[in-house]
């Protein structure tokens, strides 16, 4: 990344880090939650049958929970920005839409590789031990599975305004939770399990598999993550040309 | 400021300066296009201070839109320094005050200036433009704890931190104080000493007269007058008199010297004058008694309606 890209960054990074949103959103919430959930299970294992321990589970699905709105948030910054013409602003400077957009996805990353290594934190509490090569396999895993996030935000971003971006977000985020199995899995056969293996968030859970010894993804989990990425892409792209021509 | 002499941003024609060329845009409204740009040209030469001037709803602000490469015209060229105008936004030769905006938040002061300071190449010092634009007393506040007044010195301040060849503002004393205002019309003069090209949109005749040398009179989307300012102020500046005068004819009023049309309304007289001065000496010699007498300049809208014929305001 150029100089100038580097800098702009870091001061995006640092308007996110004095956001509360952010805070309450990405980090709090998801960190007292947990401890709600997996500390009266602390000593369960292979949690209803998925052959987790409670603690590793439900350490990967809040850090589901809570990267999905670190990634989603840029949208927020995108909406709000669009409405103080901001965007129009920044137009008539050499920055460039790819840069601009870059320093957006890369900021969510940073948020939520801190909502990430937040709750590694308080799942080691509560007993969760695993190798530092699976850790890193693990975290690898779920930015890669935070891919579609990325595109979705900027999506939501030139769809919605600030004032509806924050319920729409706060929907669309519990539901793909619940699907995803971040409260436990929803469903171990049948129709069910079919659907929520075809959200994302489904196997950012999954990920949690590769903390408990298993390998990655089957093909099958690729294959949802990366049409995810696809048609979220191509959506954020169409939902940018016709932003800026109108304005 | 810094006091280098005026060098171009590199690879552009600084000395081509500024073309419209023929422009023409329409918006979709409610009751079908909206025409906002019909057939607009002008050419603006480097280094000069040019006010467009025209009512709201003239079409100022798309054209400075396109200007700025933020809108393309459905017809016609725009050519900055002999370049299209995303070229020379991309090499940092555009600065602009936009009409409306508001900063982005959780930011201090200076970290903003800082921040738009570091997408450019040759970028002003981020303390001499605080300096410049008077943002340094509140350079540690946050973005979203600034009053209007001080917003509006933060966003010159963005403009300017390029150091731009070409400085656009789209009526930008709207929210300043009368101190603030003053001040900024200073900076812009300094800026424009310099050898620096800049073009601001207003509807106020008395900062077109002032501050820039040359005046572009829109009405509807259209130039209806372009040159000088005195010439320009001389062209839409007339002043009415109106006096409490129950007696004397409307006819005998119109043959005053410098009064060019006369009203009834009521008591009072109101008197069209191209020339106030002498009128208001004619008609006090003529009527003494002349009572409540005022001066008003005519303000913009009404030189419009006479300059352009117009009945109906503009959109």
């Amino acid at each position: 990344m150029s100089r100038p890209a580097v800098l702009y960054t870091r001061y995006e990074l640092l308007r996110t880090l004095r956001n509360r949103r952010f805070f309450f959103l990405s980090l709090g919430f998801p960190l007292v939650l947990y401890y709600l959930i997996a500390a009266p299970n602390r000593h369960l294992h292979d949690l209803q049958h998925t052959g987790i321990d409670a603690p590793l589970y439900f350490m990967v699905g809040l850090v589901s929970f809570g990267t999905m709105g670190a990634m989603l948030s840029s949208g927020v910054r995108i909406a709000s920005e669009r409405q103080a013409g901001w965007n129009r602003q920044l137009r008539i400077t050499p920055l460039s839409t790819r840069t601009y957009f870059r320093t957006k996805v890369l900021t969510a990353y940073m948020m939520a590789l801190i909502s990430i290594c937040v709750l590694y934190v308080a799942g080691a509490t509560l007993g969760v031990s695993i190798g530092a090569g699976r850790w890193v396999e693990m975290t690898a895993l779920i930015l890669v599975g935070l891919i579609p996030f990325a595109a979705l935000g900027i999506l939501i971003g030139h769809l919605l305004t600030p004032d509806s971006i924050g319920p729409a977000m706060g929907g669309g985020i519990a539901l793909l939770a619940i699907l995803g199995g971040t409260w436990g899995p929803i469903a171990q056969h049948g129709a069910l399990l079919q659907i929520s293996q075809l959200v994302p968030s489904y196997w950012l859970v999954q990920a949690g598999h590769v903390g408990a010894g298993a390998g990655a993804w089957p093909a099958k989990g690729w294959a949802v993550i990366v049409v995810w990425t696809l048609v979220a892409s191509r959506l954020a792209q169409r939902a940018y040309r016709r932003d800026t021509a109108r304005v | 400021m810094s006091s280098a002499p005026t060098v171009p941003a590199s690879g552009l024609a600084a000395g081509e300066g500024i073309a419209l060329d023929h422009l023409v845009k329409s918006f979709d409204g409610p009751e079908g296009q909206i025409r906002a740009v019909t057939d607009l040209s002008v050419r603006i030469a480097a280094g000069e201070t040019v006010a467009l001037l025209g009512p709201n709803g003239a079409g100022k602000s798309t054209t400075i839109d396109m200007l700025l490469g933020l809108l393309d015209p459905d017809e016609g060229t725009v050519t900055v320094f002999g370049r299209r105008p995303q070229e020379a936004v991309e090499a940092g030769a555009v600065g602009a005050m936009l009409q409306t905006g508001e900063l982005i938040r959780d930011l201090k002061v200076r970290e903003l200036i800082a921040m738009m300071a570091s997408l450019y190449e040759s970028a002003m010092p981020v303390e001499e433009v605080l300096a410049i634009t008077g943002a340094t007393g509140f350079a540690e506040q946050r973005t979203q704890k600034l009053s209007g007044g001080q917003t509006q010195r933060v966003r010159f301040a963005v403009a300017l931190v390029s150091d731009p060849e070409l400085l656009v503002l789209d009526e930008p004393t709207a929210a300043m104080d009368v101190e603030g205002r003053h001040a900024f019309w200073m900076t812009i003069r300094e800026f424009a000493a310099r050898g620096r090209t800049v073009l601001f949109a207003t509807h106020y005749l008395e900062e077109a007269d002032d501050y820039a040398d040359r005046a572009v009179l829109m009405s509807r989307g259209a130039i209806v007058a372009d040159g000088p300012t005195n010439e320009i102020k001389a062209m839409v500046g007339s002043r009415t008199i109106r006096a409490t005068l129950p007696a004397a004819s409307l006819e005998e009023l119109r043959a005053l010297p410098g009064v060019s049309a006369a009203e009834r309304r009521g008591d009072a007289v109101l008197l069209t004058c191209a020339d106030s001065d002498a009128a208001i000496r004619a008609l006090i010699a003529a009527h003494p008694q002349s009572r409540d007498i005022e001066i008003e300049a005519a303000g913009l809208e009404h030189a419009f309606l006479a300059l352009t014929g117009d009945e109906g305001g503009a959109t």
